[in-house]
């Protein structure tokens, strides 16, 4: 049913190709849209409205409307008009019950009325209220717009990119191009972005996206425009918006019905996809416009021309059987006719413009509202200014009997409109929230002015008094896949990363690096540990390099540690705090060269710990650089009885323990490789911790586990390094503490120097060793083989009285171990105390010193 | 927020480069009663006009700077380094 090629047809006739709708296939050329070439297979209903359910055809053909909303591939609400027809899509109806043309939930539109009033969600079902799940199950499964579904996976690959122009210009009509191509002639780097909705003169002077659509115009000037796929960020130094006009519908009894359209989406049909509307025409127009000549040259009769805006009638009714409009009624005056083509006012699309900033004021002249006192950066050119074109005055509303929409999105009739005031909602902002006027799919386009013009007319009022609701993004639909941009979970991998995976490693996250949570048994790499030797992958340790003539004044200053007496080539635990007194990280600091020391932090606490430096250094001005080395350095932590056999052999270093003493640190070459080597213990055994070059993490990895067959090494992962460092009862920070905690109840007060003149956190740490603790960290176990959960309950008279924060079983203890905070009386070794495990209380006792080695012989050997 | 921050080392950036650090307090010079402590620990002014507020450059120089901004309009009037001559 195409008309023979029309001057402006987007049609490739050469090109057809064929997609399904229902199931069914349709027919269609390149260049069609879904919606147009549906509409050449014959089909005229597209939808059911979104309340009642009524048929709906095509209306605006330009991407506005509800109306022809379509699942189209999986993704719901594609608007079918704007929707490219690409051979072997799968398009489907949404929003039925049973099938477009005969929906069963459109009993709602026949009986539903006197039960769904305006605002009905506010007000009806709320008794009784055990019935709500029953109600909120209908009325879930009855709302709504199309059907996400639930094993849907990504479809596109979405990305965000940053772009900068000269001058940004909105919207690709005549005013749109015009002021690109002034712009390019003027030397400018200009960009265009075009809706793609009309064709244009391609132009080399000025880039131009299409089909793109600027999302909205953001705080500094952001405008992010979507073209697709990518979702691009400009800044502009100058934005031109020309983004024209809206036509709005007329207010009149069956305006909903199919075959009522606006002038230009009959347009669109005609030239566009070389279609005939309908047969027989009547026209509505407010202003003279030129649509009766299409219409002719498409071969539709044209039964009638009501210039509503000059005669002004009273009485415009449009009836229809079937929801297919049949006949037209002006005065008393029926026309018969299967097609009504109306045009109201041209209401500028200013949308952008008033987010920009602009004020937007009602012009009574022309019956439309427009944009005022733009700021800088910002012009706006063309119709949206609302200085050109012919002013149309239609009526706010024509007298009738039926419904008469006043928003086709959220089904809102003039009778609603007229509730709401008699409900006392007369400002035009709660009156929107209580109708959902202009919050349905087209967001206001063809609802806003329509309703505040009746709302004025209704209230007595007029439209200047009321003024508009605010202009938000987005301007344009847009996909949420686009918002989210790109899907990707960015991760941190260690240099020794690889390694782990081909020992088919258990990996866990944690912050954003990706570690070894085991190697498949963390009770047999504790075993290592304690028997052999053990090594772990600590290369996530935060390390900081801290150097000049003040690194030592500095770190004097950051934590409660003395750090003055601390010897070159010396090893020291501490613990950064908040000058709120709070724990934040911990680690080591060994001691180079004078001015030279090496911090490590936690695995999660680099980055924060790096920026807290700096910092505290631009507030006291030390002369002191502090070099972030995370990522430049592996580390590995080789431990058990054994690590000395395994690294004496693989350096020239003296690894005796009269030579490289518990707390050393000292550079040497092991395996050949560089190496700092720090003699700490976290896990509680011998240990030497290698901080390299990360280029060498594969080689010395394996150097060690090769050497170390021989004397029984295993890697271990991070289970086994909480079990074996709660053993010692030795705290993680985050873990173990949080933001409430201090260093002085977490049984560390010998580290706090209160003596220095002054660190960070020493004034608070005095307040509350004057004030005394309010719970201390403590360790316990239990002997009945019942394991609590971390977070776990402590009960004392039973009260909730404190909680665990970590709790394993230990093999090598045979029970259950942890630590937990308690009130301060409870910090007694041996004090019983009440865990609830799974419901139940389970009794357990303090220990103060740790479980394994308590007097630390075998870490210091 | 997507307005544009002037670094004092990079120039304009958008916002989303820093990390905002909050307004500047002055940490006191003297041991600070329980008063002053808390109040310098825990309150804020947080005005509604120009206040001078601690960024860093996470994704750019690494750099801490302070800034005016006026928060009513996120309109940021200066960005400067801090002098790092200053005695300690």
């Amino acid at each position: 049913m195409r008309l023979p090629p029309q001057p402006g047809e987007r049609l490739h006739r050469d090109r057809p190709l064929t997609f399904l709708f229902d199931g069914k296939p349709v027919q269609a050329f390149a260049g069609d849209t879904i919606a147009s070439a549906l509409f050449a297979s014959g089909r005229r209903v597209f939808s059911r409205s979104f309340k009642y359910h009524r048929p709906r055809g095509l209306y605006c053909c330009s991407g506005h409307c509800p109306n022809c909303l379509m699942q189209i591939d999986g993704v719901p609400s594609v608007r079918a008009c704007m929707e490219p027809a690409r051979d072997g899509a799968r398009v489907q109806t949404q929003n039925v019950l049973g099938s477009l043309d005969r929906d069963l939930m459109s009993i709602v539109d026949k009986v539903g009325g006197p039960f769904l009033p305006v605002g009905f969600y506010y007000r009806t079902m709320m008794r009784p209220r055990r019935a709500w799940p029953i109600y909120e199950r209908f009325l879930r499964s009855a709302a709504g717009l199309g059907r996400i579904d639930k094993h849907g996976r990504r479809t596109h690959r979405f990305d965000t990119e940053h772009r900068r122009a000269e001058v940004l210009v909105i919207g690709g009509g005549a005013s749109g191009t015009a002021a690109a191509r002034e712009a390019a002639e003027a030397g400018r780097q200009v960009v265009l972005v075009d809706d793609g909705l009309a064709e244009r003169d391609d132009s080399s002077a000025f880039e131009v996206l299409s089909p793109a659509r600027a999302i909205g115009i953001y705080e500094g000037g952001l405008v992010p425009v979507d073209a697709g796929d990518v979702l691009y960020r400009f800044r502009a130094e100058r934005i031109v918006v020309a983004t024209g006009t809206i036509e709005q519908p007329l207010l009149f009894p069956g305006n909903d019905l199919v075959g009522v359209m606006l002038a230009g989406g009959a347009r669109r049909l005609i030239d566009s996809w070389s279609l005939r509307p309908g047969e027989r025409a009547v026209v509505l127009q407010a202003g003279g416009d030129t649509i009766a000549a299409n219409l002719r040259r498409a071969g539709t009769d044209i039964a009638a021309v009501f210039d509503v805006g000059e005669r002004a009638p009273e009485e415009i009714v449009a009836r229809g059987s079937k929801g297919r409009v049949s006949s037209v009624v002006v005065d008393g005056e029926t026309v018969e006719c299967d097609l009504v083509v109306m045009s109201g006012a041209r209401q500028p699309a200013y949308s952008l413009l008033a987010q920009a900033g602009a004020r937007v004021e009602y012009d009574a002249a022309r019956a439309i509202f427009v944009p005022r006192d733009l700021p800088a950066g910002v012009a706006a050119v063309g119709a949206v200014t609302g200085e050109r074109g012919r002013p149309a005055h239609p009526a706010p509303a024509y007298s009738g009997k039926g419904k008469c929409f006043v928003c086709i999105c959220e089904d809102v009739t003039r009778k609603d409109v007229k509730r709401t005031l008699a409900e006392g909602f007369d400002s035009i902002e709660l009156a929107k929230r209580y109708t959902a006027v202009t919050m349905g799919p087209c967001q206001g386009r063809l609802c806003h002015l329509p309703a505040i013009r009746l709302f004025a007319r209704e209230t007595g009022s007029d439209e200047s008094a009321l003024g508009t609701t605010t202009s938000r993004p987005p301007w344009a639909p847009v996909s949420l896949g686009l918002l989210a941009g790109r899907g990707h979970e960015p991760a941190r991998r260690t240099s020794i990363h690889h390694r782990h995976e081909e020992l088919g490693a258990r990996m866990m996250w944690t912050g954003d690096w990706r570690r070894v949570h085991s190697y498949g048994d963390p009770a047999a790499e504790v075993r290592a540990v304690h028997e052999a030797v053990g090594v772990i992958d600590v290369s996530t340790l935060g390390k900081l390099l801290v150097r000049g003539p003040d690194a030592v004044a500095f770190l004097e200053r950051l934590y409660p540690n003395r750090f003055a007496d601390l010897r070159v080539g010396r090893v020291r635990y501490g613990v950064l705090g908040t000058d709120a007194g709070r724990i934040m990280d911990d680690g080591t600091i060994g001691r180079l060269a004078e001015d030279e020391l090496y911090v490590t932090t936690t695995s999660t606490g680099a980055e924060v710990v790096f920026e807290w430096f700096q910092w505290w250094n631009s507030v006291w001005g030390f002369d002191v650089e502090v070099v972030n080395l995370t990522g430049a350095l592996a580390a590995v932590n080789v431990a058990g009885p054994r690590a000395r056999e395994l690294v004496g052999q693989l350096t020239s270093l003296d690894c005796s323990a009269e030579a490289f003493k518990y707390l050393d640190a000292k550079r040497a070459h092991v395996g050949g490789v560089p190496c700092l080597a720090l003699r700490i213990g976290f896990v509680g055994e011998l240990g030497y911790e290698l901080h390299f070059p990360s280029s060498y993490g594969e080689y010395l990895w394996d150097t060690l586990l090769e050497r170390g067959a021989d004397l029984g090494i295993r890697p271990f992962g991070l289970e086994a390094q909480r079990i074996l460092r709660l053993e010692k009862q030795h705290i993680i920070v985050g873990q173990d503490t949080d933001s409430e905690s201090n260093t002085l109840d977490a049984n560390m007060a010998w580290m706090v120097k209160f003596d220095k003149d002054d660190f960070v956190g020493k004034w608070a740490l005095e307040h509350m060793q004057v004030r005394g603790a309010r719970e201390r960290l403590i360790g316990f176990e239990l002997e009945n083989g019942a394991l609590p959960a971390e977070g776990g309950q402590i009960v004392v008279d039973g009260r909730p009285a404190g909680r665990v924060t970590s709790a394993r079983r230990s093999e090598t203890l045979g029970k259950a171990i942890g630590l937990a905070w308690v009130p301060p009386e409870l910090a007694e070794e041996g004090a019983r105390i009440q865990i609830r495990v799974d419901g139940r209380l389970e009794q357990a006792s303090v220990r103060l010193r740790p479980f394994y080695d308590p007097e630390g012989e075998r870490v210091r050997s | 927020m997507s307005f544009l921050l002037p670094c004092p080392n990079c120039g304009p950036r958008d916002v989303n480069e820093f990390v905002y650090a909050g307004e500047i307090s002055v940490r006191p010079q003297q041991q600070p009663s329980l008063a002053e402590l808390a109040s310098y620990v825990y309150l804020r002014r947080n005005v509604a006009g120009v206040q001078r507020e601690w960024w860093f450059h996470r994704f750019g120089c690494e750099l801490w700077f302070q800034a005016e901004r006026d928060t009513r309009t996120n309109h940021v009037l200066t960005t400067e380094l801090v002098d790092s001559n200053r005695q300690v």
